[in-house]
């Protein structure tokens, strides 16, 4: 099977949450948030819907877990599949994919840096760069490494030279997850500075520059991070 | 709404339990047990489940089918090399396993539906009422192939299967009810055939599962082997035979392996003895615990792997974890505890039956469902990664494991040839980085217009419902319209062969139903016998001789009646004899009431 493409960025419109549309029950308009005012029937969850109005949430890089969570609960208390086995077929039809795109959005929100790409996503209409080279500042580093790393696949693990190599690979890894935590302080700033901005709220050209700039360095941080992380997870395993 | 009941199917046992006022409860049969023996046995009557089936397993060891549960949704290659162990004939169709019962063969989901026809009826027999509608349980870590097949064999078996649910998490509920517990509880569920450990999140009623993992051929049924393995040997050393080449011996050694596993929980060391073929005696040993937990050390180690990785995936290490629940007949070993407080650094939880907690879950989630139970929710989790095949032989994923259920990716598909019709889709389930590695679930055609290359788009969604099982749709992005797929599920049966196998049950039924009330009449019919004997040996004397005899003779033609296969005749000899033994029993009730009476003041009387 080799003719799919992933198609797993998310939609990059803007929408305006609150349109009014029809509820699929009695035709009348929606007007409430799940629920139809008039015939209380389930209502689908927009295919537009971004994950944050999903749950209720601004567009901010710095959510308090313990809120995410209890919208979660509260959330899953009224789409769960459980809670519509009386109802009609329609209904546990709606229940079962609501449900799977809240459980969806939960998981994107709960994680930091995968809630960082997926706004990324949303405000800059790109899926982030899959980095196939080592950034500009680690080159040298990593080339080493790599080195070192097929020197160590293929030494005889019990040898002097094996325990030798592998002592080089953990100073190395340990270098890379110090790395790797700068980098994530970094990004925790760049949060901060997006969420300060968005909270000002301001339409001036100064306002758009900064925003600008935010969204590129997390960017390049974020592509810089992940590449990082593969080698320190892919030296984890060799030297496991 | 009608009545749901909760189903735990077993390898060893199954139960059936259902909720009243609030609190669940195991539904017993007349003698008070609530396991049934998971043994379906082929008798010159027709098919029989349960304690009297066990009873066939050393009497007709090759028309005795006994832990079923292993071939749920698998191909014969899959189980080569424990057949041996098996004294039944198994065989493979169409990617899914029989299994030979006289002239006929069936495949696992037949057998497990008259285990649960067995429940049914035993619950339709208490409640008073029919019974249609279930919630059955399946180790954690069963792919969607072995939840296809119990679901299947609950609708063989004439149950509507509302939903299929994870045994540690149905566990979880039944705890999480009784204790009201709100933390981080690891569920550890060591049972007859499959090993599985959950972590959950308990909070504010919510149910939430952090991570699963398990081994779905690891249970008691190994430990035992290890035990049947060690005695063979024995007796092959001792006395030159070959137990192996006597299905019905094999058997008692299972058993007596089973017992001696069972004994040694409790006591330090216990006698073996077993017959041995051709009449050649006794075999007998002694085994200490120490020798059994020396032996199956190897075994129970290999629970805690699976235990290790469900931490790491949950983000969590032994010391987040407030309680251990132990569930499953194998965490009575005094081994299985140590090893699981050692990991886990406390003492596990074990207040509940490790033998019903998991069914008692079940009739909770039931009555979820049925609207009964409003502020619990479970949320639980896919245990297997979800994928498709790609270039190369590689699988990629869609759905990772560990992901909450319900659970949906999608894919976009299109064409790399002009005019091409259909895009073959392989789905995958599996850890592996290889197709090769992991486990085939289905393969199916999608149709594609017949356009220039690239141009199709059509949209692929890939959900998992809360039964864990896997629903495909597809979608045309040029005009809208939706296409069915068809499926065709590697390890699993058709919905053609369910429907016929559903209408075999149907046919079958009556046959079933006249085996089922001759087994129950000879069983009422035995306890009859029994205490009109005792009662006359005992009260003899107090009736005449010409009663006496009276008795005696009705007394041999229903025990002449139970030899028959007409479960009617047997009962209207019982009644006989009921009539014959009236006056004697009065007689007896007298007697007793004046021997107790006797001495008494009549004052102390009233």
């Amino acid at each position: 099977m080799d003719n799919h493409q992933s198609s797993s960025h998310p939609d990059t419109r803007r929408q305006l949450q609150m349109a009014r549309s029809m509820c699929w029950h009695c035709q009348s308009e929606v007007t409430g948030e799940y629920f139809c005012d008039r015939c209380v029937k389930v209502q689908p969850v927009s295919k537009e819907t971004d994950y944050f109005t999903c749950l209720g949430f601004p567009r901010r890089l710095m959510l308090d877990p313990q809120k995410l969570e209890a919208k979660f609960y509260e959330l899953s208390r009224t789409f769960h599949p459980d809670f519509y086995q009386t109802k009609s077929a329609d209904e546990q039809t709606i229940s079962l994919s609501n449900a799977a795109v809240l459980n969806t959005a939960y998981r994107t929100l709960r994680a930091p840096i995968q809630r960082a790409e997926y706004l990324l996503a949303l405000e800059t209409g790109s899926v982030k760069d899959i980095r196939t080279s080592p950034p500009a500042d680690l080159f040298e580093e990593i080339l080493e490494l790599q080195d070192t790393l097929e020197e160590y696949r293929a030494s005889d693990r019990d040898s002097d030279q094996g325990h030798r190599l592998r002592s080089t690979l953990q100073t190395e890894q340990e270098a890379l997850e110090r790395r790797k935590h700068e980098m994530e302080a970094q990004l925790q700033q760049l949060f901060a500075d997006w969420d300060k901005l968005q909270d000002a709220g301001e339409a001036t050209s100064l306002a758009r520059v900064e925003r600008d700039r935010i969204l590129k360095q997390m960017r390049d941080l974020l592509s810089n991070r992940t590449y990082v992380n593969n080698i320190v997870n892919d030296l984890a395993a060799t030297i496991a | 709404m009608a009545r749901i009941v909760g189903i735990d199917l077993g390898t060893t046992n199954s139960l059936v339990a259902y909720m009243k006022d609030g609190q669940p409860c195991v539904v017993p049969d007349r003698n008070g047990r609530t396991m049934v023996p998971s043994v379906v046995a082929l008798t010159d009557n027709g098919l029989i489940v349960g304690d009297s089936a066990k009873e066939h397993l050393t009497r007709n060891p090759e028309r005795t089918v006994y832990s079923v549960k292993r071939f749920m949704g698998k191909g014969l290659a899959d189980v080569q090399n424990e057949l041996a162990y098996f004294p039944y004939h198994v065989t493979e169709t169409g990617g899914v396993i029989r299994i030979r019962l006289g002239q006929k063969s069936y495949s696992p989901p037949q057998i497990s539906a008259m285990i649960l026809k067995e429940l049914k009826l035993r619950a339709e027999a208490s409640l008073g009422e029919s019974i249609t509608k279930a919630v059955i349980t399946v180790p954690a870590y069963f792919n969607d192939s072995q939840r296809q097949a119990t679901k299947d064999a609950g609708l063989i078996a004439g149950l509507e299967v509302l939903r299929i649910i994870n045994e540690p998490t149905a566990a979880s509920l039944a705890y999480g009810l009784q204790q009201k517990t709100q933390g981080t509880i690891a569920v550890y569920d060591f049972g007859g055939g499959t090993f599985d450990i959950s972590i959950l999140k308990l909070k504010d009623g919510i149910f939430e599962v952090l991570a699963t993992s398990g081994d779905t051929h690891l249970g008691g049924d190994d430990l035992d082997r290890v035990l049947v393995d060690l005695f063979i040997g024995d007796i092959r050393d001792r006395y030159g035979i070959d137990v192996g080449r006597y299905p019905d011996h094999m058997q008692t050694v299972r058993l007596e392996a089973e017992r001696a596993k069972i004994r040694l929980s409790d006591e330090l060391k216990t006698e073996i003895t077993i017959e041995l073929p051709e009449d050649k005696g006794l075999f007998t040993r002694e085994l200490t615990r120490d020798q059994l937990e020396s032996l199956v050390a190897g075994i129970i180690e290999r629970t805690l792997a699976p235990c290790r990785i469900a931490l790491k995936d949950a983000g969590l290490t032994p010391t987040d974890i407030d309680e251990v629940v132990l569930v499953g007949g194998s965490t009575r070993m005094p081994l299985v505890r140590q090893r699981v407080e050692a990991l886990f650094g406390k003492q596990p939880h074990c207040h509940l039956n490790p033998d019903e907690v998991v069914a008692l879950g079940a009739a909770v989630q039931a009555d979820i469902l049925s609207g009964g139970t409003t502020d619990m929710l479970l949320l639980d989790v896919t245990p297997l990664s979800l994928g498709i095949e790609t270039m190369g032989g590689v699988m990629s994923s869609l759905i990772r494991r560990n992901t909450t259920i319900p659970a949906s990716a999608k894919e976009m598909f299109t064409t790399y040839v002009d005019g091409q019709t259909g895009v073959d889709i392989h789905i995958l389930q599996g850890e592996r980085e290889l197709v090769k590695d992991n486990r085939s679930l289905a393969r199916f055609r999608l149709k594609v217009p017949p356009l220039p290359a690239g141009i199709p788009r059509i949209e692929v969604t890939f959900l998992i419902d809360a039964n864990g099982i896997l629903n495909v749709t597809a979608t045309d992005m040029r005009t809208g319209q939706s296409q069915s797929i068809e499926v065709k599920p590697s390890y699993g049966l058709s919905d053609t062969e369910v429907e016929r196998m559903i209408e075999d049950s149907f046919k079958f039924a009556a046959e079933d139903v006249n085996a089922r009330k001759l087994i129950e009449a000879r069983l009422d019919a035995e306890a009859l016998l029994k205490t009109t004997n005792k009662s006359l040996v005992d009260a003899g004397h107090l009736i005449s001789q010409e009663e006496a005899h009276s008795i005696r003779a009705t007394l041999a033609q229903l025990s002449n009646a139970t030899g028959g296969t007409d479960p009617r005749a047997i009962r209207t000899r019982m009644t006989e004899l009921e009539q014959a033994a009236k006056h004697l029993n009065v007689v007896m009730l007298d007697d007793s009431l004046k021997n107790s009476l006797h001495g008494k003041k009549v004052s102390e009387l009233s």
